[in-house]
């Protein structure tokens, strides 16, 4: 995946095929793509190349940008092919450890990634059973609702220092914090879910007579697992935006904390290979949400 | 036979002085009034009238899913005071869990009634014999999004069947159908209901069906505040085949006093509206 990222403006110096690219100059990755494509006709062929290049093209124009940056800056800022060979450089020996303050991206990565499956993990279970309780009764949702309208916006940096204060560690307080921020996109979407069961399936539990344990586990959670899952999917976005800058703030072994290290140390072209991780990881969370999703999702049935 | 056990089943619903009124935002709106209506035990009765006549009102009060503002409802001399498996629904929409298999939806049911006095492969053969019962022994792995909607309706049927309810309530359960389909289900359901003896009320809007299937026609007036205008005895022998029917005296004759009173009656205060 990350190579992926890096490999289209060294790709594009092999080689240069029939292709006209459109964003100038620097937008030569696109014949990268032509190897891929073997003798088809025209039609598909026309298709293939609307689905390739335009991607092929926005990342062109991206490392188009970053090069005139990085030759206006007069060396402060790397070029992209020096950054590649950084990036080769780091994830040749991605697990190193040289004592805590020196360690390898990959350590850096699954730390971070550590502090946000904890504090995830708490707020799910902590916020999908009140999510359902607060759907379910009236009560409930009159008593939390405002507090829940309170508390949502204040940025989650804000929680950190009373994590801090009560924690009294830096790795509870990151995790504190994104336990606060992770929490509320799960109640409010499995509340929302649990009020929007059809009453048609309300009807059936009542009229079969269900045990208020069978309404759970065979309408109720079936029904709002769909908006569970997009509460969580949320909820896990957030928490990895919120992990970086955590940690810049509390330091540690972690990505946010590799960030700030590297800022310190005035290596940019390892601020941006962080920039560039930080986003794949983020992207692999989501993608992989998006599909347990789509196969929990079941089609409304409608005669 | 015992006067009082046959005084019973002959009121085995008793519907008496029944008003519902909802309250809206634009206040109060009568649904139904003076709704008095018997059904005697083994008893067919279609609810038939035009759109917004309150027909599902009553249909949900039966069921138990609504209370009425005023009157009482009896079912075996009991008063109903909520839905339970003994007055089991049919919903127009089928209302099958999406996330279960035929078997699954049906067994929901089945152990609910069942499992308190029954060994477990007691309630499976129960629950197989309902899929049986409406033809669809083949489907009983599949989920409702993976069937036909008319194979969904017969679930939902068998489902109803299955817990052996005192009285089978059904709503517009052929209204979704193409006529085709509709049929056979009529003819599946007519020869069902012939085997079980059970006590059915039905809401259509569909002339046909109601004469065919039904013992008694009540046909009610135009909302809102609806009632009962005419109750119809169809007095057809069973069991009634469709083809034959077609050209009797007497299912022509009832067929055209329930169409009488729906257009010619009641026809008019829709023009209005």
């Amino acid at each position: 995946m990350v190579s992926a990222v890096f490999h289209s403006p060294a790709d594009a110096i092999a080689p240069a095929s029939t292709s006209k690219p459109i964003a100038g100059p620097a937008a030569t990755p696109a014949p990268a793509a032509s190897r891929k494509a073997p003798p088809r006709q025209p039609i598909n062929l026309a298709r293939f190349w609307m689905r390739v290049l335009p991607p092929l093209a926005g990342f062109g124009l991206l490392v188009l940008v970053w090069e005139l940056i990085a030759m206006r800056s007069g060396g402060g800022f790397p070029a992209p092919y020096e950054t590649w060979l950084q990036a080769v450089k780091v994830f040749s020996d991605p697990f190193y450890s040289n004592g805590p303050n020196d360690q390898g991206v990959g350590w850096n990565v699954l730390s971070s990634l550590q502090r946000v499956a904890l504090g995830f993990g708490l707020a799910a279970l902590v916020g999908i059973p009140a999510g359902f309780a607060i759907g379910r009764f009236e009560f409930l949702a009159r008593m939390f609702n405002p507090l829940i309208s309170l508390l949502r916006p204040v940025s989650p940096l804000a929680w950190l220092p009373i994590g801090l204060l009560v924690f009294k560690g830096a790795n509870p307080a990151a995790i504190w914090t994104i336990f606060i921020c992770s929490i509320w996109p799960m109640i409010i979407n499995t509340a929302v879910g649990v009020q929007r069961v059809p009453s048609d399936y309300m009807n059936v539990a009542k009229v079969l007579n269900l045990s208020e344990w069978k309404i759970l586990t065979k309408i109720l959670f079936p029904a709002v697992l769909p908006y569970m899952l997009t509460g969580v999917r949320l909820a896990v976005g957030t928490a990895w935006l919120v992990i970086v800058a955590a940690e810049m703030l509390t330091g540690g072994v972690g990505i946010g904390f590799w960030v700030w290290d590297e800022w310190n140390n005035l290596n940019v072209a390892n601020i941006i290979i962080a920039i560039f991780v930080i986003g794949i990881v983020g992207l692999i969370l989501e993608f992989a949400l998006i599909k347990i999703a789509t196969a929990f999702t079941f089609e409304e049935v409608k005669s | 036979m015992n006067a009082t056990l046959d005084f019973q089943n002959r009121k085995f619903i008793d519907i008496q002085n029944v008003e519902q009124t909802f309250k809206t935002a634009k206040g109060p709106f009568q649904a139904l009034r003076d709704i008095n209506l018997t059904v005697a035990k083994g008893e067919f009765v279609a609810l038939i009238g035009h759109s917004g006549c309150g027909k599902s009102t009553l249909l949900n009060l039966i069921a138990g899913l609504t209370m009425p503002t005023q009157g009482t409802l009896l079912c075996a001399n009991k008063e109903i005071g909520g839905p339970g498996p003994e007055r089991a629904v049919v919903f127009q929409n089928h209302s099958l869990l999406p996330w279960l298999t035929c078997y699954e939806n049906i067994y929901l049911g089945v152990e609910r009634v069942f499992a308190p006095t029954e060994s477990k492969a007691q309630l499976k053969a129960r629950t197989e014999a309902a899929l049986a019962l409406v033809g669809l022994t083949p489907a009983t792995q599949k989920r409702p999004g993976e069937i036909s909607g008319g194979m969904k309706q017969r679930v939902g049927i068998a489902r109803a069947l299955a817990m052996e309810p005192k009285v089978l309530l059904m709503d517009e359960p052929f209204g979704a159908l193409d006529a085709l389909t509709r049929a056979r289900l009529q003819d599946e359901l007519l020869a069902i209901v012939q085997k079980t003896q059970s006590t059915v009320v039905m809401v259509t809007h569909d002339v046909d069906e109601a004469v065919l299937l039904s013992d008694k026609i009540v046909m009610m007036t135009n909302g809102p505040s609806a009632t009962i205008g005419e109750v119809l005895s169809v007095e057809l022998p069973r069991p009634r085949n469709r083809v034959e029917l077609a050209e009797d005296a007497a299912y022509v004759h009832y067929r055209k006093a329930v169409i009488d009173f729906l257009y010619t009656r009641q026809g008019h205060v829709e023009k209005a509206a």
